[in-house]
């Protein structure tokens, strides 16, 4: 943190410490339970989110200790088979779906509207019990006994011929499901009717916009996968459906179905995530985000796209080539907004007078990130490419440079950023640096080598393999011990700056946001008197005096 | 806030007052006013049923699928259905949607007896969906087409898309699956839509009761347009499922057979 941003820290007057806040409000394990805050519902969804992240992340560690040695002699192919899936499952469904909107969306969309809560309270935190409860029945898949389907649940795999828990996992999937559908209609409602006086469209943050987007992708894809996944189950239970060969059924429909659902999955990770960087860039390069408007209809615009390529999963699936060349052309139509985002991003910092803070640090390296994972998506939505590279581990590179460089990345920063809002308090500025180094650097050494060794034919999910990509895995699993001290590593500050950092202050980080008009913690209300908006959202060129008048 | 009617006799003027007195109280702590709060609670429903349509344009995407692949199966299959209860039913929905469109016309003017018993009337003919529905269900569980309980794979040999005298085609041993599918597809969305229906029943039964208590006036009746659109939402559905799984093959008969 440099000194020139850094306002001086005002002594804290005997009003400031026994101010009401959301946190001490009400105590109590009933009054977290039983509430009807954004704000607490918020935190109920980060302390949920952060256990299944390191239930997802064990998993995965167990998976990539067996791929330290070509012949798999940690653990047995079965078990690989469900650690695997557990990972996929865990953290496609229940950490990464939930993670930005969820967790921060839930904190911060009502304070950027001016409002005071979400249009809808009680729903909200019916949609946090649905989500806990499949949470639940997700970890009781994994206890008792796992479920090896793979996180895609293809028919007939999960249909007829694996024998674990796959009942329980799919009904924990549809109340997780339910769970995003109410979010995302509380989200897009609050954002019509709930904004403050002044207010405009054009007025609202790009993490309001790209929430509202991920939002509409909940509402419009998740009832799909629902249904689907709730016919797998039916036919898992009376033997007849409309997925499974044997009762004549297509398992290309459940593919169709799935990916409808599971394509847009990926935006409504990465969007959040989009959101939360086009938050943290002006912030800490001091200028207006370049191309607001732009930006802003990309978010749209990658909503509406992402429900039209959703074949490109499916190139060697069987179907027509005719579709697939449609798919394939509109596929390359996604990388015109997310390019869009890019320059911008890239705009805004050309002659910024950028400091290098922790959450600045995740957004970077998020732009470097999803920028390779988006270059590295044009090669895969090539039809011809794409034959080759089909489940090998070069789709696992690129996705997973989507998804943990981006979404993971843009998730940590925005936690970074606010975290003094959230709390009150600031976290050590050294370590919390250190650890955006660590994950930058762990990150680029786990999945580099999945590229190379991908490229060159090594299939994914196999419990053994070919001995000359031996090395390649090696690298892999080193970076992956790196990338997990890296996440480990903020769990112990932040922690700890609950108790011991620095009382943060309304605005930390002179950020021009409506959040940051309001002391940190928040009140219950949010905001003392409902404000009257005049400006823009990143009005970071007008003097000090201009903004707080 | 709706602004006070400039011509008012004394009583009106009271109930009127009472009225907003009464709407003023129904204002939650979120909300700055009234209209925000109607507004809010009408466009999320709106947006719930979005949701709705693509949680049922799944099933009704793999029925068009199936019966454009399996023509003959789903056709046969269709023709064992008693088309003539899915017609009072689609009847009985239709005037359901009348009665409550009526009830929310009578919330907005305030006449309270009139809303109560369009409401009862709607919960009532939802009731009368449900039994002719369960009549039908009887019907199907003693005609032997309930896949994986009752079902007879012989039966559909001898059977064939429309009259068998016209095409003389009957179904074959591989057409039988897809047989059971249909029948799959017809359990879970009809049964999916009735309990829609019974939702449906349970809180209209609801807003009745509240509605008798005096909870709504013409200031405050936001939950009955909300359950409203729902309810037209359900009829809607029907509207569309009653032909997809009834009527399949009714275009290629030689004659309507009653």
């Amino acid at each position: 943190m440099s000194i020139a941003t850094m306002p001086a820290q005002q002594p804290v007057s005997p009003a400031e410490e026994t101010r009401l806040t959301y946190l001490n409000v009400a105590y109590g394990l009933k009054s977290w339970l039983l509430t009807k805050d954004h704000k607490r519902i918020g935190i109920l969804y980060l302390l949920t989110i952060t256990v299944m992240f390191f239930i997802g992340g064990i998993a995965i560690s167990i998976v990539r200790l067996n791929l330290m040695t070509p012949d798999g002699r940690f653990i047995e192919p079965d078990t690989y088979n469900k650690m695997f899936t557990a990972h996929g499952l865990i953290m496609v469904f229940f950490f990464l779906v939930p993670s930005i909107p969820a967790t921060l969306g839930n904190f911060c969309l009502p304070m950027m509207l001016g409002a005071k809560d979400l249009a809808f309270p009680r729903i909200n935190l019916l949609s946090w019990y649905l989500f806990i409860t499949g949470c639940g029945l997700m970890i009781y898949s994994v206890l008792a006994g796992g479920v090896d389907t793979g996180w895609t649940l293809y028919t007939p795999y999960s249909s007829q011929s694996s024998h674990y828990n796959v009942e329980t996992t799919l009904i924990g999937i549809v109340a997780a499901g339910f769970s995003s559908i109410f979010t995302g209609l509380n989200f897009v409602v609050t954002t019509h009717k709930m904004r403050a006086p002044g207010l405009t469209w054009w007025r609202l943050p790009i993490f309001v916009w790209s929430t509202y987007a991920t939002s509409f992708i909940f509402l419009l894809a998740v009832p799909v996968l629902a249904m689907a996944v709730i016919l797998v189950v039916i036919e898992r239970i009376v033997h007849i459906g409309v997925f499974d060969p044997a009762y004549g059924g297509d398992p290309l429909l459940f593919q169709h179905l799935f990916w409808f659902y599971s394509h847009p999955a990926v935006y409504i990770m990465i969007l959040p995530g989009m959101g939360v960087v086009s938050e943290i860039i002006p912030c800490f390069a001091r200028k207006q985000l370049f191309g607001y408007h732009f930006v802003a209809l990309s978010s749209i615009a990658i909503a509406c796209f992402s429900f039209i390529v959703w074949a490109h999963h499916m190139f060697v699936a069987g179907i027509s080539l005719y579709s697939a060349l449609i798919f394939s052309v509109l596929s390359f139509l996604v990388a015109v907004p997310s390019a869009i985002k890019v320059f911008n991003w890239t705009a805004t910092l050309y002659k910024g007078s950028i400091t290098f803070e922790a959450p600045m640090l995740f957004a970077l390296g998020f732009v470097v990130l999803f920028t390779v994972g988006g270059l590295t998506g044009l090669f895969l939505a090539t039809l011809g490419m794409d034959i080759h590279l089909h489940d090998t581990y070069f789709i696992i590179a690129h996705f997973h440079f989507i998804m943990v460089g981006g979404a993971v990345m843009a998730y940590m920063g925005g936690l970074h950023y606010w975290w003094p809002k959230i709390t009150g308090r600031m976290y050590n500025d050294w370590l919390s640096k250190i650890s955006a180094l660590i994950i930058f650097i762990g990150f680029f050494l786990t999945f580099t080598p999945q590229f190379v060794m991908g490229y060159n034919g090594a299939t994914r999910r196999y419990h053994r393999y070919a001995p000359e990509y031996q090395v390649w895995h090696v690298l892999s699993t080193a970076g992956a011990s790196v990338l997990g001290v890296g996440y480990v590593l903020p769990l112990g500050y932040l922690i700890w700056s609950l108790r011991y950092g620095q009382k943060a202050g309304p605005n930390p980080w002179g950020a021009t946001g409506l959040e940051w008009q309001t002391p940190s913690p928040p009140p219950p209300d949010n905001f003392p008197v409902t404000p009257l908006v005049v400006r823009g959202p990143y009005e970071y060129h007008l003097e000090k005096s201009q903004l707080d008048p | 806030m709706t602004p006070e009617p400039s011509i008012l006799s004394p009583e009106e003027r009271q109930v009127f007052q009472e009225d907003t007195v009464l709407g003023q109280h129904r204002l939650q702590e979120q909300f700055s006013n009234l209209e925000q709060q109607t507004e809010t609670a009408l466009v999320g429903m709106w947006v719930f049923l979005a949701t709705e349509v693509l949680f049922f344009g799944t099933l009704f995407i793999s029925l068009a699928v199936y019966r454009w692949q399996y023509n003959a199966a789903f056709t046969t299959a269709s023709e064992q259905l008693d088309w003539m209860i899915g017609g009072i039913n689609t009847v009985i929905l239709l005037t359901s949607s009348l009665t409550m469109v009526l009830g929310v016309h009578f919330a907005r003017l305030g006449w309270r007896r009139p809303l109560v018993w369009m409401l009862v009337l709607t919960a009532l003919l939802g009731c009368g969906f449900m039994c002719f529905k369960g009549i039908e269900y009887y019907k199907d569980y003693v005609e032997n087409l309930i896949p994986g309980w009752r079902f007879v794979d012989s039966e559909w040999l001898e059977r064939g898309p429309g009259t068998q005298e016209a095409h003389g085609a009957t179904l074959t041993e591989q057409d039988v699956p897809h047989v059971k599918m249909f029948l799959f597809l017809y359990w879970t969305m009809t049964g999916l839509h009735a309990f829609h229906v019974f939702i449906g029943i349970v809180v209209i039964a609801g807003l009745a009761v509240l509605a008798h208590r005096g909870h709504y006036s013409r200031i405050y009746y936001t939950p009955i347009e909300v359950v409203g659109l729902y309810w037209h939402f359900v009829d809607l559905v029907w509207i569309f499922l009653f032909p997809m799984l009834y009527l399949i093959g009714l275009h290629s008969a030689s004659e309507i057979r009653f």
